[in-house]
């Protein structure tokens, strides 16, 4: 008797301990620390003394490529999203989409470099490189969906996640074996080199142009999903795939015509990742393959408005970020932990808001 | 268990042996190979016996795959030649080497340290293996190749590692030995150059994971300091990336007169374009990691008025060996103008190699041979006044056998590879000794 006693007043006593709002106070403390840690760090890296302080312009420029480069990841997020929000699953090798696009768009703006009509016509060699690109890039999607994922649509959800990266890394070595293993110099038009200055910020022109598009491409997305009938039956074999197919709509159907547009929209960045950067490889895929399947996780996977958000966002975080908060620290070399430090954001974005920053609050089995 | 007893018994032996074998390096690793009979007798990792009839097996091990092929394909190349040069003519024929043929096993070291693992091990597990040829890149050799070799007691002579580290006092292995430069010259150089002939007094420099890269901008950096100049910063950066605009703009806000980036060649290239645009008036310079007719290609105008830093194989053109009979042979039997710097060096270690051999190895009665594995490596250490086709070969006790080394610095796009603009001639050029640089 007694030891059952006093088993039930550890018990108690335990229970007490463990009423108390645990996750909570982890969550209060650790947001405190942050908030702590990043005020002292900002505040450090912007009162160095004179001479070692990063200028005005430093910033502006961080943020203005900050911008370029999250409006291609926003780009390739969206694809990510698109078919999670339909499928429910990760997509890995949505980055080989995007790079295949590149890559196929290269041979024909080399050529145009070399016969000189890149420079003599630039908008519409311009053009016929962006439709080429997002072909390509589409291309590879629809085979990806047809080969690799359909046969699988009722597997667990484990399987088509292997598979995945096994397309990915299948694609990448296609593109290693048919082309090589070397970086190739894609052309920039000299219509589009140097920077212009919008109201006194000086912007490179090729970043202006990523900016537009991708804004452009993603207003189009936003009309078609939501106000296009194909777009509204995306939306309901999102929301039930099952009841969707009872109501009359094809499913199969609607889950190409998804990957035919992420694959149209990683096209569109496969085109602006190969102007901004210049250079092709088979490798180009990856990091920014990962860079923003991170965006939209960040921004709530499933979420088109969240992907946009998350690639702007990470897109700034990759440039400010580091500098801001290591740099007051005395961090040597603070761009190398670029990569750790996005991270360590998303992690603490999915404490505090499991579903991501536009995500349903709730934390998506992935 | 009852094999216990033997075990101990063969553990004492070795152990004996290895201490005994470090003792004799260090008082007399100049004068091996001077009596063959008793070495081959008895030495601690054993003889190589290559039978009557039976080719000598000799191993390379370069990166021959993936995006740093041609440099290793040179090399290789350059160590071939060196057979077909044992009958003394390019032929395309072999020669033969004390009556007995040569045997090549090809391995790939990928340019990473997983590669010198894998190749390192795959040659290592073959015991008719004499010697390797390689590594290509510093970081396959690096506490890898030169570690699974030394404690095989397989020789690993490499043609184009350049990482300080292979041959400092620390880490240095005691089977490993090279004919490329030691990067702490081709590094004082570099901020030789950057100090007196660009004026420079703030430096900044950018390296990636690779000890290569490690190795040059330290001492680089070094030597630009004791020159009295100031490096504003030296920065890391992951050579997959692409996007290194916030990290040059960062340091851009020192100020430097000069940015030293040896890098490879895809990650150079993006870099030479990003800084043209970020940094126009700050003077660009890189080493041989990043000269390649693709790094031409990739970064178009960007290369102009790009200063790398490659050892001078003009000097070796002046030989008339060099670019009467070498270079031909080369581009008959490849079919390709040398695709990197190393060929030469390749050239010269195998030799140096074939003449260990044929000092060390006892010819027995039934025409088989004898090749004690530490009397080879001694032999080879002990090389001194070599005439090379780089220059004079003199080996030191911790394996750098190209002591005193020529590094030119190139202005592009006039590169010395091909695509590159005519002359090809260092703009800059200076010989320095081992003993004088930090």
């Amino acid at each position: 008797m007694s030891s059952s006693g006093s088993a039930r007043t550890v018990d108690a006593r335990l229970s007490g301990f463990a009423t108390l709002p645990w996750r909570r106070i982890i969550l209060v403390v650790l947001g405190a620390t942050i908030a702590f840690v990043t005020v002292a760090g900002a505040y450090k890296t912007l009162t160095l003394p004179e001479g070692e302080r990063y200028s005005g312009d430093f910033w502006i420029d961080q943020i203005v490529n900050g911008l370029g480069q999250g409006a291609i990841l926003a780009l390739i997020a969206l694809g990510y999203t698109l078919v999670y929000g339909i499928l429910r699953m990760i997509n890995f090798a949505h980055g080989e989409v995007f790079m295949a696009g590149a890559f196929i768009s290269f041979f024909f703006a080399d050529a145009y470099l070399k016969s000189g009509f890149l420079d003599s016509n630039t908008y519409l060699a311009l053009l016929i490189l962006l439709v080429v690109s997002i072909a390509g890039s589409t291309l590879v999607a629809i085979l990806l969906e047809r080969i690799a994922y359909r046969p699988l649509r009722n597997a667990p959800r484990l399987v088509p996640l292997i598979t995945a990266i096994g397309a990915s890394l299948f694609i990448q070595n296609a593109f290693r074996g048919f082309f090589g293993p070397q970086p190739y110099g894609y052309p920039l038009p000299t219509l589009l080199q140097g920077s212009i200055a919008i109201f006194g910020i000086s912007v490179a022109k090729v970043q202006l142009l990523v900016f537009v598009t991708a804004i452009v491409a993603m207003v189009v997305l936003q009309i078609f999903v939501n106000r296009s009938r194909t777009g509204r039956s995306m939306r309901a074999v999102a929301e039930d795939s099952e009841i969707a197919s009872l109501m009359g709509i094809n499913v199969d159907r609607i889950v190409v015509i998804t990957f035919i547009v992420g694959g149209i929209l990683a096209g569109i960045a496969g085109v602006l990742f190969a102007l901004t950067f210049q250079q092709v490889q088979f490798t180009m895929g990856f990091k920014p393959g990962i860079a923003a399947f991170t965006a939209a996780v960040l921004g709530g996977i499933g979420s088109i408005g969240g992907a946009a958000l998350g690639g702007f966002v990470l897109g700034v975080l990759q440039a400010v970020g580091p500098p801001l908060l290591l740099t007051g620290f005395g961090v040597p070399s603070p761009f190398s932990l670029k990569d750790a430090f996005v991270f360590l954001v998303l992690i603490l974005v999915l404490v505090f808001r499991p579903g991501g920053l536009l995500g349903s609050g709730e934390a998506e089995k992935v | 268990m009852k094999r216990r007893p033997w075990l101990t018994v063969i553990a004492t032996v070795a152990a004996l042996a290895l201490v005994a074998s470090a003792c004799s390096n260090d008082d007399d690793g100049g004068d091996a190979g001077d009596g063959d009979t008793e070495t081959a007798a008895a030495d601690e990792f054993g003889t190589i016996e290559v039978a009557a009839g039976e080719p000598i097996n000799i191993g390379t091990l370069m990166v021959i795959s993936g995006a740093d092929a041609a440099l290793g394909q040179d090399s290789q190349n350059g160590a071939v030649l060196a057979a077909d040069y044992l009958d003394g003519a390019f032929d395309g024929t072999d020669g033969q080497l004390l009556g007995h043929d040569i045997q090549w096993s090809h391995e790939d070291e990928l340019c990473t340290a997983e590669g010198g693992q894998a190749g390192g091990t795959a040659l290592a597990a073959d015991p008719s293996i004499v010697a390797v040829i390689g590594t290509s890149c510093s970081s396959a050799a690096l506490g890898v190749a030169d570690t699974i070799m030394s404690e095989k007691g397989i020789l690993l002579f490499s043609p184009s590692n350049t990482n300080p580290a292979l041959t400092s006092e620390e880490a240095h292995q005691p089977f490993y030995a090279r004919t490329a430069h030691n990067d702490r010259i081709q590094g004082a150089v570099v901020a030789e150059y950057a100090l007196n002939e660009q004026g420079a007094t703030k430096l900044a420099t950018i390296h990636d994971e690779s000890p290569y890269t490690q190795g040059l901008t330290a001492a680089a950096a070094v030597n630009f300091e004791a020159g009295d100049g100031t490096v504003t910063v030296q920065e890391q950066i992951n050579s997959e990336d692409t996007d290194f605009k916030p990290l040059l703009r960062s340091i851009a806000e020192g100020d430097p007169d000069v940015l030293y980036a040896p890098v490879f060649v895809a990650a150079c290239s993006l870099i030479l374009k990003q800084a043209a645009e970020i940094m126009p008036d700050v003077t660009i310079m890189a080493s041989d990691g990043c000269m390649s007719s693709d790094t031409l290609k990739n970064a178009g105008d960007a290369v102009d008025g790009v200063f790398l830093s490659s050892p001078d194989i003009s000097v070796f053109q002046e030989g008339e060996f060099y670019s009467n009979e070498f270079i031909p042979a080369y581009q008959e039997q490849f079919g390709t103008e040398p695709t990197s710097v190393f060929h030469a060096h390749a050239f010269d270690a195998t030799n140096v190699l074939f003449d260990a051999i044929e000092q060390v190895a006892v010819e027995n009665d039934d025409g088989s041979l004898s090749i004690p594995r530490t009397a080879l490596r001694d032999a080879v250490f002990a090389t001194s006044g070599y005439e090379g086709l780089t220059g004079i070969i003199t080996c030191t006790e911790l394996g750098d056998c190209a002591t005193d080394v020529t590094i030119g610095i190139f202005e592009g796009p006039n590169w010395p590879v091909e695509g590159g603009a005519k002359p090809d001639t260092p703009v800059y050029s200076d010989t320095k000794s081992l003993d004088d640089v930090l």
